[in-house]
């Protein structure tokens, strides 16, 4: 990467008061000179009215005011002024880590994340903005001095079969990320091509019961189509306004698409939101089994991949690096579909959950509502806990979840339990 | 030009040029096999191979120009253009890609054509007089850019702020009729929103993937706004898909008094920037320089709503318009269908014709379109009056 220096010269903004050295561009305060090199090497000013010279930064700086996004609540001008001119060894910059906060200004009562990264190095050059942002979001885990436990060792989880009476289906699913390409908000075509190339032919290596089939989404028949709307296996252009201000959706749909083993309980979607979101799931309460297959299927790719060379993106105090700050670490969401009639209806209920660590959703996945009496629970940390940690935290509470609708069947009273460690 | 000299980078999407110089055009070149849009019918993988390390001064790079149309494949029906401008030099810089898109655009014009400007309403013969039982509303419109600042897809926060405040300036210098004031999108109060609505004047924040895709919508509502002066005849918005658009409008017919408005304050605005230190980009090839090739020349859309029951019924409604270099919409606006036999008729040309000629066209087109439709009232027929092809 360039000296500071050399940095300096080439950054994108010059204020005409500040930068001195070697650029010829001395102004007497009069206005902002942004320069740039033209063909033939001769300079071209940028010129901005008066009123913008004395406080240029701030002519950059975006109007946050009515703003509620975790990236808005740490983004101060002066955060801002030290981030402004830097740029990750690919080119990304600040600004473009933040369009998708700037321009989905929040819900009062969801609190967005409001940035992503371009790339892993996103992370450390404006680590100043990325790590308060993500100890607010990942419930105080600070980047700064703590260290993130990676274990997918399946054998070490106890229990893991659910009631069927209550538990419907059982899921689990992560994102993982190709180290030296670009992430979706940045990558160029040729990146994302070659991402899909790089997991696709680790993915023909799978065997057995992993065994399956890519479906690329620009070359998909009908049938193949249609079939995997039947299954619910397809993705399509995202249209939320938080993924595509970010970029994600460029070039749709080239080089995306859809993996999956014949049996239909191992699934990988290839640069969707991510470089590959892997899904493990079955009807039914058998939650070890799917850990066992997420942690195989994982451990398989992740071997194939670096018997040609790549490997994922981890580091020891993020974990697995993916685009959003919202899902590092594990980046793991393990879950059930339950009925819970009656505990469901009990005042008590969102406290239970709390204390567990787990969340609930619709079973039409984040911001959908209710359908019966049927939930979505699943953890609600992601960072500072390993999966094992994670899964045996879902298959604990969901089971003292199904003890608390046995008792109300029973006419018994339930307890809220003690609140659970976050932190191991 | 040495890639590496200039670090500029793009505050949206996909910029990093000098990333891409790691793989080859092969791998680059967008898949547009499925695509029918103008850029898609120029843009060769040969043309993507010479093109693609190129920049303009800012860091405009051929991905950012094309983005849209590749995001965009297009309808069957209608053709769009699928390249937007960064920046003033775009159209330089990627000549090769944007001056064929131009040719099949407008009408076959070359690269060495020149196009002519001409804002004196003095040239303008009648179009006072269209008859308002059937023209019910006239209106003219273009825009304007702002030379030395990146276009809407381009911009930074920063320079968006100063086409803003440098337009407010020049707008707040205006006065007799032309007096006005100026709403910021951001700041307006729930009244003001309200009758801005009202007087149909309110934009909104771009919904059309085209638009979107460009980025012409990034950090919204922030420094946008809409102008106009207490008449509600002359209207500006500030930094939606150009830095200026402008319009002049009345109910009625009378299109000269439309049009003479138009030219007073556009000539007037251009003087105030002027007098700042500041002009539009314009050059004697391109005339006034848009975001979207579309909008080139002139970027003027002349056109009224007009009551045309029996005349669009006619077989030769379509041939007839045509011939008089005219185009339909409904009054909705682009791609909106007619609601009761009331159409939006405005020139079909924007470059290569300058402003008075095009608006020529139109009085004298629309004159023709209501003396047939009198005629077809009548039970007459209309083919003595067919037009010949402008």
């Amino acid at each position: 990467m360039a000296s500071s220096f050399a940095r300096i010269l080439s950054s994108k903004r010059k204020v005409g008061i500040l930068s001195l050295v070697g650029a010829g561009s001395l102004t007497v305060g009069f206005f902002l000179n942004r320069e740039q090199h033209v063909n033939a090497g001769a300079h071209v000013r940028r010129i901005y009215p008066p009123s913008l010279v004395l406080f240029p930064n701030s002519a950059e700086y975006p109007d946050l005011r009515k703003h509620n996004n975790c990236m808005a609540s740490h983004l101060s001008p002066a955060v801002y002024a030290k981030l402004c001119n830097k740029t990750t060894p690919n080119g990304y910059t600040l600004d473009e880590a933040i369009q998708t906060g700037v321009d989905n200004p929040g819900h009062p009562f969801i609190k967005t994340v409001g940035m992503v990264a371009g790339d892993e190095e996103s992370y450390e050059v404006f680590a100043d903005l990325f790590n308060p942002v993500i100890k607010e979001r990942h419930n105080g885990y600070d980047p700064c001095n703590m260290k993130h436990p990676t274990d997918l060792d399946s054998s070490k989880i106890r229990g893991g079969q659910f009631d069927e009476k209550y538990v419907l289906s059982s899921r689990v699913r992560t994102g993982r990320s190709i180290r030296g390409l670009s992430l979706p908000p940045a990558c160029t075509r040729a990146e994302r091509r070659e991402v899909e190339k790089v997991v696709v032919d680790a993915l023909a290596g799978l065997k057995g019961d992993l065994a399956g089939k890519y479906y690329s989404l620009t070359q998909m028949t009908e049938q193949e189509q249609q079939q995997l709307i039947d299954d619910h296996f397809l993705f399509d252009k995202p249209v939320s306004p938080l993924l595509t201000c970010a970029g994600m959706a460029r070039d749709w749909p080239d080089a995306r698409g859809i993996w999956h083993n014949n049996e239909k309980t191992f699934l990988v979607w290839i640069n969707e939101e991510d470089h590959t979101r892997v899904i493990s799931m079955e009807k039914g309460g058998n939650m070890r089994r799917v850990f066992e297959r997420f942690c195989k299927g994982l451990q398989e790719v992740e071997r194939l991949i670096q018997e040609k060379g790549w490997e994922f993106m981890w580091n020891e105090r993020l974990g697995y690096i993916l685009t959003c700050p919202s899902n590092l670490g594990t980046g793991l969401r393990a879950g059930v579909h339950v009925t819970l009639p009656r505990l469901s209806k009990d005042a008590r209920f969102p406290k239970i959950l709390d204390n567990l660590r787990l969340q609930k959703r619709g079973t039409g996945g984040v911001d959908t509502a209710a359908v019966g009496n049927t939930f979505d629970i699943s953890n609600l940390d992601r960072l500072g806990q390993s999966e094992v940690q994670l899964v045996q935290t879902v298959i604990d509470g969901v089971n003292y979840l199904i003890e608390c609708e046995k008792k109300l069947e029973r006419g018994q009273d339930i307890k809220i339990p003690a609140p659970i460690s976050q932190f191991k | 030009m040495n890639i590496n000299q200039v670090d500029a980078t793009m505050p949206f999407g996909n910029t990093h040029n000098q990333l891409k110089m790691n793989y080859t055009a092969e791998q680059e070149y967008p898949d547009l096999s499925k695509h029918n849009n103008h850029m898609a019918k120029v843009l060769t993988l040969e043309m993507y191979a010479n093109l693609r390390d190129k920049q303009t001064p800012s860091g405009f790079t051929l991905d950012d120009v094309i983005q849209t149309g590749v995001d965009n494949p297009g309808h069957p029906f209608i053709m769009t253009v699928g390249c937007v401008a960064g920046d003033e030099e775009t159209y330089e810089v990627f000549k090769d890609l944007l001056d064929p898109v131009i040719e099949d655009r407008h009408g076959g014009y070359k690269p060495t054509d020149k196009h002519k400007t001409d804002l004196n309403p003095d040239n303008l013969q009648g179009g006072d007089d269209l008859d308002p039982n059937y023209v019910l509303s006239s209106r003219v419109r273009t825009g304007r850019s702002i030379r030395g600042f990146c276009l809407p897809p381009h911009c930074s926060r920063g320079e968006r702020r100063g086409i803003e405040g440098l337009s407010v300036e020049a707008l707040g210098a205006l006065d007799g009729d032309l007096k006005g004031k100026y709403y910021a999108l951001k700041d307006m109060t729930e009244e003001e929103q309200q009758q801005l609505i009202d007087d149909h004047f309110l934009f909104d924040k771009p919904v059309s993937p085209l638009l979107l895709a460009s980025g012409m919508a990034r950090d919204w509502p922030d420094a946008r706004g809409i102008w106009h002066n207490d008449n509600k005849t002359f209207l500006v918005w500030v930094n939606e898909e150009d830095h200026l658009r402008v319009i002049s409008m009345q109910k009625g017919g009378n299109m000269k008094e439309v049009f003479t408005r138009f030219c007073t304050g556009l000539t007037k605005i251009e003087e105030l920037f002027k007098e700042k230190g500041h002009e539009f980009m314009w050059n004697e090839h391109l005339g006034y320089v848009l975001t979207c090739p579309s909008n080139l020349g002139t970027g003027l859309r002349g056109g009224v709503h007009v009551k045309l029951p029996n005349l669009s019924k006619h077989e030769k409604f379509g041939e007839i318009l045509k011939r008089l270099r005219l185009q339909k919409r409904g009054t909705g606006g682009v791609d909106t269908a007619a609601v009761g036999g009331v159409f939006d008729i405005s020139n079909a040309d924007r470059l290569g014709f300058s402003e008075v000629e095009l608006v020529q066209m139109v009085v004298d087109g629309v004159k023709l379109l209501v003396d047939m439709e009198k005629c077809l009232e009548a039970g007459q027929s209309i083919d003595d009056l067919m037009p010949e092809q402008k």
